[in-house]
């Protein structure tokens, strides 16, 4: 209590106390944070290789990236792809699987715990467990497939398959949103679900009119969180693909996700600049795909309280 | 009505359980396929239809030199002998016991002779193929000291957020929430120029000093649950002449064990697995965490699939352990950063 000398009023002292305790942060977040951002800005209009100063001030890096770089289209084609696919079936499977939990199965911990694994293993191994999953000749996939007397694809060695076996793979660790639907699942009070009942309403009814709508804050949260996670994917990309010649991202640019992509110019090329004009473009894609999630929930988010509200 | 309502909920819940079973297959085949692989001898992995069980083709040593060992039939009578030479579909066999004893029979008409074999030896192979102990002390550093680091300055953070007003706070919040949405690019190449000019490239720090300045998810967690305790004992404790790091110290940290814990396993989970980091500020191999070291072995002996698999097994055991033993921390804090949120 002495620290502050007794002078000072209650109430600026206890802001005074606030910001020392929040101080790790502000010092972090002007640290590693604003003052980064700004000198990110900066290089992102300059030729930046690190070993001589910055060069070449003006916007030719973004006149480029726009206009000249046809990887550039190629990885945020590529990352759409990823996100458009991946986000829903993660989304699709991961409430199903909460759904299914949900009906009163005997062993709910049990089957929480399986399924829960995978997703405290992201990373290399994984990567490389897939890595032998997926392989043409040997792999386990193909081997299953063919019982069935399907000639399964090349998965990664090829660029038509490549993309589809990383959302496959991506398939596996689902039971991460599982967890979060079911709690939301679980927070659903029974009594909705008695007084429709009683209105008549079928399980299809049930689902879609008080389900879905309640569950719809937890599903926007994953949805922007998804987002965010598509534009970092690295990775799995960069363990299964770094041997290839070019570099990771292949074979034939198939797997060049933005972020890997990001990744090549700055500490492949040691093109800071450019890298940097990527970074900033990046924010802005985030960005502006979070403002249009949030926008349009206004139209299918559906918060408690709301209908006293109204 | 009451009948068919039980029926029905009943074929639901065998439906579902049939669905989460095949579910539950089709998490657990590629960890009992990693695990496999890890015990097989190398020539087994790569091999089709794939072998789910580690199996040996069985050799006997005859004048110092080795040849596989065949079921085959001689005269109508089924032996084990020893292939010793082949020429085209015709091979030299011969009864490992008494070598002069041989015959020449169709290859194609024997069966190598097999037995089941877990090869855990591959474990200390793929340990002792790399400075593995060089690399665990790496990521131990890297884990224990980013963790403290962690939860130290957002514990802190998160008091501050939690019980102290003043005109900014709420303003500063938001900002600290927005910084989820920051991609850590943009802040990339500014910070790793900074660590290099200061002569911390190819060292542990740049892993581990960050995590001492708090960040905005662990934060959040943290004061999400610090604003449900009650603020009674907070003003007990001051009557009681305890200052704000006393309150922080003997009231609010001995009530939030649970949600502590969860911050501390997540921390440790995520710097366990990172690999960004790693394969951009460390060159030299003996600064390697596992990730990366996992990584180049990886790169390097694609040929030796068992030990590949077996170095991976390794990698995944401690988080499999630690989700085992804390499941609850684990769904707790899942649940608390994602409906609340």
């Amino acid at each position: 209590m002495k620290l502050f000398p007794k002078s000072i009023s209650m109430r600026k002292r206890e802001s005074l106390w606030g910001y020392l305790f929040i101080s790790p942060w502000i010092i972090g977040f002007l640290l590693f944070t604003i003052g980064p951002m700004i000198a990110s800005l900066v290089f992102s209009f300059a030729d930046y290789d690190i070993i001589s100063p910055p060069t070449n001030f003006g916007l030719s890096n973004y006149i480029k990236l726009f206009t000249n770089d046809p990887d550039f289209w190629h990885s945020l084609g590529i990352t759409a792809t990823y996100a458009l696919l991946a986000i829903p079936l993660n989304l699709v499977f991961g409430f199903a699987l909460a759904y299914l939990l949900n009906q009163k199965v005997p062993g709910l911990a049990f089957w929480r715990t399986i399924f829960y694994i995978p997703s405290v293993l992201a990373g290399v191994a994984v990567a490389i467990l897939w890595g032998l999953i997926f392989n043409p000749k040997y792999g386990i996939l193909n081997w299953f497939l063919g019982l069935f007397g399907i000639h399964g694809p090349g998965w990664l060695s090829s660029p038509d398959w490549a993309v589809p076996a990383l959302i496959l793979m991506s398939l596996w660790s689902v039971g991460g949103g599982m967890i979060i639907y079911l709690a939301g699942l679980q927070s659903i009070p029974t009594t909705f679900y008695e007084a429709a009942q009683l209105d008549g309403a079928n399980s299809w009814q049930q689902f879609f009119r008080i389900t879905i709508p309640l569950m719809s804050p937890v599903i926007l949260y994953n949805l922007i969180i998804g987002i965010i996670g598509t534009f970092q994917y690295f990775t799995e990309v960069y363990v299964l693909t770094s041997g290839l010649t070019g570099g990771p991202g292949g074979p034939a640019k198939s797997t060049l996700f933005y972020n890997v992509y990001l990744y090549s110019n700055a500490f492949r090329y040691m093109n800071m600049g450019y890298a940097s004009a990527l970074a900033w473009v990046l924010f802005v894609i985030v960005l502006l795909l979070t403002l249009l999630v949030f926008r349009s929930s206004a139209a299918w988010v559906y918060y408690e309280g709301e209908l006293q509200n109204k | 009505m009451i009948p068919s309502k039980r029926i029905n909920e009943g074929i639901v819940r065998i439906l579902s359980t049939i669905l989460l079973s095949i579910g539950m297959l089709i998490v657990v085949t590629p960890l009992v396929w990693m695990l496999v692989s890890a015990l097989k001898p190398r020539d087994a992995v790569n091999t089709f239809p794939p072998q789910w069980i580690p199996t040996d083709q069985v050799k006997v040593a005859i004048n110092g030199k080795e040849y596989f060992l065949y079921d085959i039939a001689v005269n109508g009578e089924q032996r084990q002998l020893a292939l010793l030479e082949k020429d085209g579909a015709i091979g030299i066999f011969v009864n490992p016991q008494n070598p002069e004893e041989s015959y020449n029979l169709s290859v194609a008409s024997g069966k190598r002779v097999t037995q089941i074999k877990l090869h855990w030896e591959n474990f200390v192979l793929a340990v002792t193929k790399v400075p593995f102990g060089r690399y665990i002390l790496n990521t131990l550093l890297v884990v224990v000291f980013g963790t403290i680091g962690t939860v130290a300055s957002c514990t802190l953070v998160a008091y501050g957020f939690a019980r102290f007003r003043s005109k900014a706070m709420p303003i500063l919040f938001l900002l600290l929430l927005s910084t989820i949405m920051l991609p850590p690019q943009v802040t990339l190449i500014p910070t790793f120029i900074v660590f290099k000019k200061i002569g911390w490239y190819d060292t542990l720090l740049p892993l581990i000093i960050p995590a001492f300045f708090a960040n905005a998810w662990d934060v959040f967690l943290l004061r999400q649950f610090f604003m449900t305790l009650p603020t009674e004992l907070d003003d007990a404790a001051r009557i009681d002449g305890c200052g704000p790091f006393g309150i922080l110290w003997h009231i609010i940290i001995p009530q939030s064990y649970p949600v502590i814990a969860t911050v501390t396993i997540f921390t440790v989970i995520y710097a366990w697995n990172d690999f960004y980091a790693p394969l951009i500020y460390l060159q030299n191999q003996e600064h390697w965490t596992l990730a990366l070291g996992l990584q180049s072995f990886n790169a390097v002996y694609t040929n030796l699939g068992n030990l590949l698999m077996a170095a991976s097994t390794l990698m995944v055991i401690p988080p499999i352990l630690m989700f085992f033993f804390a499941q609850k921390l684990f769904i707790q804090g899942v649940v608390i950063s994602g409906i609340k949120g």
